[in-house]
């Protein structure tokens, strides 16, 4: 007891000033939890059918809307007997990452070559079928949470390569590819991602010829993908220009050719310095997932607020419930990514003291 | 203790965390005393003298400079820190500033004396420590031993009492050393009361009325200069006293 | 390998044509002086149905414009408290900096932008059950009204005076304090400036009389008119945009404040400066080098999320322009050329800028 007076009194009321920001803090503290439990618990309706039981509380979340709806928000329209596809690739991928992350295992650079590589397809086959005797679901039925890991997904695993490649050919000494690299770059990195989704949704048809029709989710999965790619090779660079020049001349003075010493020399060290960058990118990569939603894609966001039409709910609860269970799903995802590249950073940091 | 001491450290106390750093220090200085400490690093000199101005908050016992107790009243602090001047292992200039301005900064802005005359007080001063002519140059055009030599000037513009000194020759190259230690001996035949933590064994031959040597948080031996050097009392000092001209 | 780029360009050239000839569309920039036939509730300058889509554009951009500076300024204020609260010595303090920081900035921009959105128009009252503050101040489900003034024959030129005159004021205060020369007689001045200009105000308004107006919001009929006016779409991106962005802002100048030696603290400390002056004078001048840079691409980030916008529907350039009147004219090419032209041209004057003030702050070394 006498500990925690004194540390309150070093840390909490050292000072006149700093005894009214703690005060202030204690009562902001309170008013924020008390509002939050009122809304979330205590005014809130649990059980219901439809939005009935919402409608005579009006002060609260309306969480029945959320459990009644959750397959689809989970699933999207994904046929009920085909769910289990998508199971096995939600947990392929949740087993892979926690290995990748937390796991103490000697493999871990063949596993995440594997995570890059064999998953995306394995998922592509599973999700789609039409093959191996796996009847075939159309992209317009997948939705919610399925199509925003899709698309994060998809924009990772082809962002990081186009990023390194974008990243080498704007260190290139080709004066014609880092002009192009350079230009590729900034073009996507200037314009904002809406305008990119509003091009790929309204310009990509009109450069095929008639007929030719492209996947509406894959239209939104190039314009996400070379947009993240631009923000890649940026963090890349970073981590390339942070590489002592030494390291270059040793590949060279050994005789390795470029890709060689690229490969086997700088691209390692780069790309581990890069680790909380490229992490980082993942982050606003994954919120601005949301954004498909504007041009009509059915992702985690966009299926929740298709159903505010649903006549069944319509209560002014149902969009505020709606949001902040989408903000909840947003927030524990971004949360542990950005947890775990601080963890990095931290890693490191220590590394290079100890040296 | 009489009245004539300056500074006056009694019983102190201080933890870094679980680590006793400084333990059950005793030490006073007159006016005008000029006076080494020196010890392996680790010993707590640095953290003495840190304690002197407050840079660390010191746990047990009693700190009073020029009649003013140490403790936690901001308005002790701020009295006792126009008194006592510093300089650092690392100088410790503002880089974004001109000579000039690091040196008229707290006298404008502590003292709220006028620009103009802040000038002239700060071109004195560096011509004390010989380098009037760099006033409108940037820290970063200087070299460390000019460097070291500003932030000795910086510390006098607010005409302290007392000057610390930690280590201040310890991240200048061997030739620059030189310029840095007149500068210091100049200041302490002007009468300056003076602590120095450093190395330096000719500077404390020639200045020193007192060296005193640390070891793992304590005093271990305190004697005039020619009695510290040439017969030391203790086997912790011989040591030492051996690894340094060893040097 | 050239010739199958050019090649592949030819052929996507080609499809495009067709398709477009196909569908009947026009090409070409004509259409920028057409008749847009639709209005907007939204708009800066004059503008309806009968304007062109050029003029369209111009409204669009000053809507883009406006949410945009004023969100700037309100993600640095908050951002810049939330930054140094979070490295405060009160535990609690910089215990709260860091949990808003991690909330808002990992919540997708879009759904803080349609949460805000819903809780206006869901949560709060109707027009005739508004929130009233001194009968001047009124919030509803169609917005946000303050008390406004309309300005009377002279009222645009004595304003225009005033702001002239405060400026003045400003500078030679500022300039005083800088020089901290504030003796008797720079006091003395600075007092007469203030006064002289007082006194020929009141003689202004004593003679002619106040040339401005209170324009107050009012009910009238189903909703407010009068005063200044925000729609919720605004007031939902303006929060949204700002609350996020602060986040960011808040990690950048923490990481700013971090990034200053902890001897440049300490030497400050020993000279006896004030915490104040160690802040404004040592610390942050030279966190300022770290922290513009991140800051400048957080602006332009936040001037782009304001395209967001197009979700709940408030005029901005992507909102009206590349959607509204590219769905009127279904002239896609060109409009969304327009649009991508004007954020790349800002992108890129942002970054050219940013270039020379790196060169200009570098610090000064041999």
């Amino acid at each position: 007891m006498q500990q925690v007076i004194k540390w309150s009194r070093e840390n909490l009321f050292a000072s006149r000033m700093n005894a009214l920001l703690s005060l202030a803090s204690l009562w902001l503290i309170y008013v924020t939890i008390e509002g939050v439990l009122s809304w979330a618990f205590l005014n809130a309706s649990f059980l219901g059918e439809d939005k009935s039981s919402c409608i005579t509380r009006p002060h609260g979340a309306c969480w029945p809307f959320v459990t009644a709806k959750f397959n689809q928000f989970i699933y999207g329209n994904y046929p009920a007997v085909e769910q289990w596809r998508v199971n096995i690739v939600f947990a392929l991928g949740t087993l892979g990452l926690s290995l990748l992350v937390a796991g103490r295992i000697n493999f871990k650079k063949q596993l995440a070559v594997l995570m890059l590589t064999a998953y995306p397809v394995l998922t592509f086959i599973l999700l789609s079928g039409g093959l191996l005797g796996l009847s075939y679901v159309e992209t317009n039925q997948w939705g919610g949470l399925l199509v925003t890991l899709v698309i994060a997904v998809t924009g990772i695993v082809v962002s990081l390569p186009l990023g390194i490649l974008l990243a080498l050919g704007r260190r290139s000494e080709l004066p014609i590819i880092r002009i192009m690299s350079i230009a590729f770059i900034e073009f996507w990195r200037g314009v904002p991602l809406i305008t990119v989704l509003f091009m790929a949704s309204v310009m990509l048809p009109l450069f095929l010829p008639k007929g030719m029709n492209f996947d509406a989710l894959l239209r939104c999965l190039i314009g996400v993908s070379l947009f993240a790619s631009a923000y890649m090779a940026e963090v890349i660079r970073g981590g390339l220009q942070a590489i002592a020049k030494g390291q270059y001349e040793a590949g060279k003075s050994m005789g390795l050719s470029y890709w060689k010493s690229m490969r086997l020399i700088i691209l390692p060290q780069a790309l581990v310095i890069s680790i909380p960058g490229i992490v980082n990118t993942f982050i606003g990569l994954f919120k601005d997932t949301t954004l498909v939603m504007i041009v009509g894609i059915f992702d985690l966001l966009g299926i929740i607020s298709f159903h505010f039409t649903d006549p069944n709910w319509t209560s002014p609860q149902v969009p505020i419930t709606g949001f902040v269970f989408a903000g909840l799903v947003f927030w524990v995802f971004c949360f542990a990514m950005s947890h775990y590249s601080k963890s990095v950073e931290r890693r490191f940091s220590v590394k290079g003291e100890s040296k | 203790m009489s009245g004539k001491h300056i500074i006056e450290i009694s019983y102190l106390d201080k933890y870094f965390g679980d680590f006793h750093v400084l333990k059950n220090i005793n030490l006073s200085v007159a006016a005008g005393e000029k006076i080494v400490i020196c010890g392996p690093s680790g010993s707590g000199k640095s953290t003495l003298i840190r304690c002197i101005n407050h840079l660390e908050r010191h746990d047990g016992g009693d700190i009073i400079v020029d009649g003013v107790p140490l403790d936690d009243k901001v308005k002790n602090i701020d009295h006792i820190r126009s008194e006592v001047g510093m300089v650092f292992q690392q100088f410790n200039l503002f880089p974004h500033m001109t000579v000039l301005e690091n040196c008229t900064l707290a006298p404008v802005w502590v003292k709220g004396i006028p620009r103009s005359e802040a000038d002239a007080l700060a071109l004195q001063y560096l011509e004390r420590v010989r380098i009037p002519d760099q006033a409108d140059k940037y820290p970063g055009q200087l070299s460390g031993g000019q460097q070291q030599r500003v932030a000795i000037a910086r510390s006098l513009c607010m005409q302290p009492r007392i000057m610390l000194f930690d280590e201040p020759t310890s991240a200048l190259d061997p030739e620059m050393i030189k310029e840095v230690l007149e500068v210091m001996v100049d200041l302490a035949e002007q009468g300056m009361t003076m602590l120095c933590v450093t190395h330096e064994m000719g500077f404390a031959r020639r200045v020193a009325d007192r060296v005193i040597f640390m070891d793992e948080g304590e005093i271990i031996e305190e004697n005039t200069p020619t009695a510290f050097f040439d017969n030391p009392q203790n086997e912790r000092t011989k040591l030492f006293l051996s690894q340094i001209i060893g040097d | 390998m050239v010739a199958a780029f050019i090649g592949l360009v030819w052929w996507l050239v080609d499809n495009t044509v067709a398709n477009l000839a196909s569908q009947n569309v026009a090409t070409g920039f004509g259409f920028l002086g057409n008749n847009t036939g639709f209005d907007i509730n939204q708009k800066l300058i004059a503008y309806d149905e009968t304007s062109s889509y050029q003029r369209l554009l111009l409204v669009g951009l000053l809507n883009t414009a406006i949410v945009s500076v004023l969100g700037i300024l309100f993600a640095t204020l908050i951002g810049f408290m939330v930054g140094l609260a979070s490295l405060s010595d009160n535990w609690l303090v910089s215990k709260l900096a860091f949990i808003y920081v991690e909330i808002f900035r990992n919540l997708p921009l879009l759904i803080q932008i349609l949460f805000w959105y819903v809780l206006l128009i869901e949560i709060l009252p109707h027009p005739k059950k508004s929130f009233g503050l001194w009968e001047v101040f009124f919030l509803n489900n169609r917005g946000l009204y303050l008390p406004w003034f309309t300005t009377l024959p002279g009222g645009g030129y004595l304003l225009s005076v005033i702001g002239l005159f405060g400026a003045g004021c400003f500078y030679v205060a500022r300039k005083a304090r800088n020089m901290r020369e504030l003796n008797g007689q720079t006091k003395a001045y600075v007092r007469n400036y203030i006064l002289i200009g007082v006194i020929c105000l009141g003689g202004y308004l004593s003679l002619w009389g106040v040339p401005f107006e209170a324009n107050l919001p009012a009910l009238k009929g189903f909703n407010f008119r009068g005063g200044l006016s925000f729609t919720p779409e605004f007031v939902a991106l303006l929060v949204a945009l700002s609350l996020y962005t602060s986040s960011f802002i808040a990690e950048i100048v923490r990481a700013g404040v971090l990034s200053v030696s902890k001897g440049q603290f300490e030497a400050a400390k020993a000279l006896g400066l004030p915490s104040s002056v160690t802040m404004n004078k040592v610390i942050i001048p030279q966190a300022l080098r770290v922290i513009i840079p991140p800051l400048t691409s957080q602006y332009l980030n936040l001037t782009k999320n304001s395209s967001l916008a197009a979700a709940i529907a408030y005029p901005e350039l992507v909102s009206v322009f590349a959607g509204t009147a590219l769905n009127q004219t279904g002239q896609a090419v060109e409009i969304i050329f327009i649009t991508m032209s004007i954020y790349l041209f800002l992108s890129l004057l942002t970054s050219f800028l940013m270039n020379t003030y790196n060169a200009r702050v570098a610090l000064v070394e041999k």
